[in-house]
């Protein structure tokens, strides 16, 4: 009996781990909580792109979009936690959702467990091509002095471009007119033909227009310039410091997801931000790639905790203020 | 001159390399098969099928993609004149009059006169893209919200036109429609509107979920009443393409068409929406006879046609001039094009001058393509027709569903569906006509949107919208319209008022 009983044992643990190695035995859905070909979208594609090759299963991109990318976390928290589901969460899903959504259906800490920081987005402050003032230090003088008369554009509450802005907005202590847009194109475009002041978005979205000289870029929010523009100065050698943020990708599992399968998609995320190719293809886009100690899920699990703490201050005062 | 002449030259050699010419007809073929599902819209056809273009160099990527877009606009149109099922915004136009031919068994000359309309439409937006894109763009940008709003103004104006029976019925539905468009979260302030606390709202209805409810579902409902009422198989399919007598009126709707389709698809802010709205009205205020509208003039498919496929290849200058994508799916092609490296923005000209040039060549060679794919198509197209009801019905259901989830990749949406079918069929059982109400729910949002803007902008001032010339002339040209349209209606009243 104990004999027979140790075979079962010895082939359960034989089994166990072949069980494991099976993992993923099938394709492996990616929900990008945004529109197909936003930034975050196309991070996640270059980036699940090697993923499948080194999981020997196709990662597949969902694109649910809605409610500021809070309909598909939303999704991604309520999905079978098999690993064959994982949500590509950002700054705003992740971070300034709790503080933008009170009735918010899912927690970024209890609801998910986190996988890896991909790739973040620098922030930039840009004008219209007319704004006068030549320089970061001569925006912040200006925009103080005529808060009451700008108008800064943004992608709608909750987006990156809204929070990253009320961020630089409650460091300079300024309240413009707030003009509210379905999505960054609409607003860029607005912002080239003059019809609003300034706006902060994103690098990928941004360089071809600073580029042509269609609008006028201040100051980048991260501590090195980016080799995509070196012509844009930091906000720290502005004299800005404390405006550094970057819109942060990362991959979540559902919470409940077993160990090894977050251990095993980790390993495929590190091993894609370490590929060649990979890396060039975000590099080129502006990305910023998560450095080594950066990409571990505990990693990710501080800087979730963080980022919720910090929107969740700015973004409080911001609406008291505008009420 | 000669600098346009050897862009030209230089796209065309790009455009007709036998791989970007395979490329072009596979794009197109594809497109079309898929746009022709019911609710499979050029926005979900180019979602699925953007992983399939990773592989090819970039140029060949995007003379497919653009290639699956022109394929799934026109399969759109196929739908919309068999079934009366609108995949898209702008196909809404077509059901009017193209279903009503397929019911006289037109369907053939219908489907031909798209084609051909939209062939026509393509080869004219070709060389105003590549004539003026950069000039014009310049002026487009001229358009702030308070022009937006205006124009949205207009646009309503052109919904009471549309409507072919009661004016006060059709002012009803454009107002229920414009209260649909209010769901969903505000995006100033985040706030959720008429959503009842449902997870399904809270990103507003999806355009799909509403067109195919209220008019798809409800037109099978409607059918379904009486069973024996086999119209379509009745009536003789008739000639397959369109004859010298439907050439001759449909040539004046086609220039017409294309002009309007043209100018509007410039504007950044998606004005290609209200084309074939606009040429739709323009058509039924010049005809000598507007009651023949609304049931089965060639005119009202020519026209809006010809619109729609111009303002969809227009809706590429904002793109390739500005890299501004206007609409959703120019924000898919963005997507495509940095997914192959290509950051699309105003260098793009000269930077990557055989990519542009190339584009705007494949652009007369997709709607070449075009031609040839659906003209032969157009047989098989009609045979669909005489399909029996128990089984084309279930099939219509089926695969729009499909489509419908496929939009958002959400249940909840197939579930809404359903709810405006019934919404859809208590309309038209009560005599009201559902295109005034999807003009409305489209118009609505862009209007309140823009409305607010260019209030915020203007610190509260609603002077804004007549102190700003263009805006002003906009609105005013909205007044001329709606008197133009009210006036005869309250006149005979009596003698105008029809049931289906």
């Amino acid at each position: 009996m104990s004999k027979r009983l140790s075979i079962v044992a010895a082939l359960a643990a034989a089994l166990a781990p072949a069980a494991q190695a099976a993992y993923p035995e099938r394709p492996i859905t990616l929900i990008v909580p945004f529109a197909a070909g936003g930034p975050t979208d196309v991070v996640a594609r270059i980036v699940g792109d090697n993923m499948s090759r080194t999981l020997g299963q196709q990662v597949v991109v969902e694109n649910v979009t809605g409610a500021g990318g809070t309909t598909g976390t939303t999704r991604g928290a309520q999905a079978n936690p098999d690993g064959c589901t994982i949500t590509m969460g950002h700054m705003g899903t992740h971070g300034a959702a709790p503080a933008v959504y009170p009735n918010l259906k899912y927690d970024p800490l209890k609801d998910f467990v986190p996988i890896g920081l991909a790739a973040g987005t620098p922030i930039l402050i840009v004008a219209k091509k007319n704004f006068p003032a030549k320089d970061l230090k001569e925006f912040v003088t200006y925009v103080k002095a005529n808060s009451e008369k700008l108008n800064e554009a943004h992608a709608g509450v909750g987006s990156v471009s809204h929070t990253t802005c009320s961020l630089l907005n409650s460091i300079l202590g300024i309240k413009p007119t707030r003009v509210p847009y379905q999505g960054t194109g609409p607003a860029l475009n607005d912002l080239v033909g003059g019809q609003v002041d300034y706006m902060c978005d994103q690098i990928v979205n941004l360089t071809p227009q600073i580029q042509a000289g269609s609008i006028k870029a201040y100051g980048i929010a991260t501590e090195k310039r980016s080799p995509a523009l070196p012509d844009v100065p930091t906000t720290k050698e502005g004299g800005l410091a404390e405006f550094q943020v970057s819109a942060w990708n990362a991959l979540f599992a559902p919470k409940g997801t077993p160990n090894e399968i977050v251990t095993k998609l980790n390993g495929a995320l590190v091993k894609a931000l370490d590929d060649e190719h990979t890396r060039k293809r975000l590099l080129d886009l502006g990305a910023e790639i998560a450095d080594k100690e950066g990409r571990s899920p505990e990693a990710l699990r501080k800087l979730v905790t963080s980022e919720i703490a910090r929107w969740n201050k700015v973004l409080k005062t911001q609406t008291a203020s505008a009420k | 001159m000669t600098d346009l002449l050897g862009n030209l030259a230089l796209g065309f050699s790009t455009a007709l390399s036998l791989q970007n010419l395979g490329l072009a007809f596979i794009g197109c073929l594809v497109g079309t098969l898929i746009g022709v599902l019911p609710g499979i819209g050029p926005i979900a056809t180019i979602t699925m099928l953007l992983p399939i273009t990773f592989s090819f160099d970039p140029i060949g990527a995007l003379i497919m993609l653009a290639g699956i877009y022109y394929g799934a606009q026109y399969g759109g149109s196929t739908t919309a004149i068999l079934v009366n099922i609108p995949g898209e915004v702008t196909a809404i136009v077509t059901t009017l009059d193209g279903h009503q031919m397929a019911k006289q068994g037109r369907a053939g000359v219908a489907l031909g006169i798209a084609a051909i309309g939209s062939f026509f439409a393509g080869c004219v937006a070709t060389v105003v893209i590549a004539a003026l894109a950069a000039p014009l763009v310049k002026l487009a940008l001229l358009f702030g919200p308070a022009e937006y709003f205006s124009l949205m103004v207009l646009g309503l104006a052109f919904a009471v036109v549309l409507a072919r029976g009661s004016v006060p019925k059709a002012l009803s539905m454009i107002l229920l429609g414009l209260l649909l468009s209010t769901i969903g979260t505000d995006i100033e302030t985040g706030a959720e509107r008429l959503t009842f606390g449902l997870n399904a709202l809270t990103s507003g209805i999806d355009f799909a979920v509403l067109a195919m409810g209220v008019i798809g579902f409800a037109e099978v409902l409607k059918n379904l009443e009486a069973p024996e009422q086999r119209d379509l198989t009745k009536a003789p399919i008739g000639r397959l393409l369109p004859g010298m007598e439907d050439l001759k009126r449909a040539a004046a709707p086609i220039v017409r068409g294309t002009l309007l389709g043209t100018a509007l698809g410039i504007l950044p802010g998606n004005g290609a929406v209200l084309g074939p709205f606009a040429s739709y009205a323009l058509e039924k205020k010049l005809a000598k006879d507007p009651r023949r509208f609304g049931r089965g003039a060639i005119e009202g498919v020519a026209g809006p046609e010809s619109a729609n496929n111009a303002g969809a290849q227009s809706s590429f200058i904002p793109l390739l001039t500005l890299g501004i994508p206007p609409n959703a799916v120019m924000a898919l092609m963005v997507g495509a094009m940095t997914i192959h490296g290509i950051v699309p923005g105003p260098l793009v000209m000269t930077k990557n001058a055989k990519l542009f040039w190339g584009m705007i060549a494949s652009m007369w060679v997709g709607n070449l393509m075009l031609l040839i794919i659906n003209l032969p198509l157009v047989g098989i197209w009609v045979k669909f027709l005489n399909v029996p009801y128990r089984l084309m019905y279930p099939a219509i259901l089926v695969f729009s569903c499909i489509g419908i989830y496929s939009v958002n990749n959400s249940p909840s949406d197939v579930m809404l569906t359903a709810v405006f079918a019934l919404v859809g069929y208590a309309l038209l059982k009560l005599g009201f006509e559902t295109a005034p109400l999807l003009l409305g729910y489209v118009l609505g949002r862009l209007m309140e949107e823009n409305l607010r803007r260019a209030l915020l902008i203007a610190r509260g001032h609603f002077t804004t919208f007549v102190e700003r010339p263009v805006s002003a002339g906009l609105l005013g040209a909205a007044l001329i319209v709606l008197v133009a349209a009210i006036l005869p209606a309250v006149r005979q009243r009596r003698a105008e008022v029809f049931t289906e």
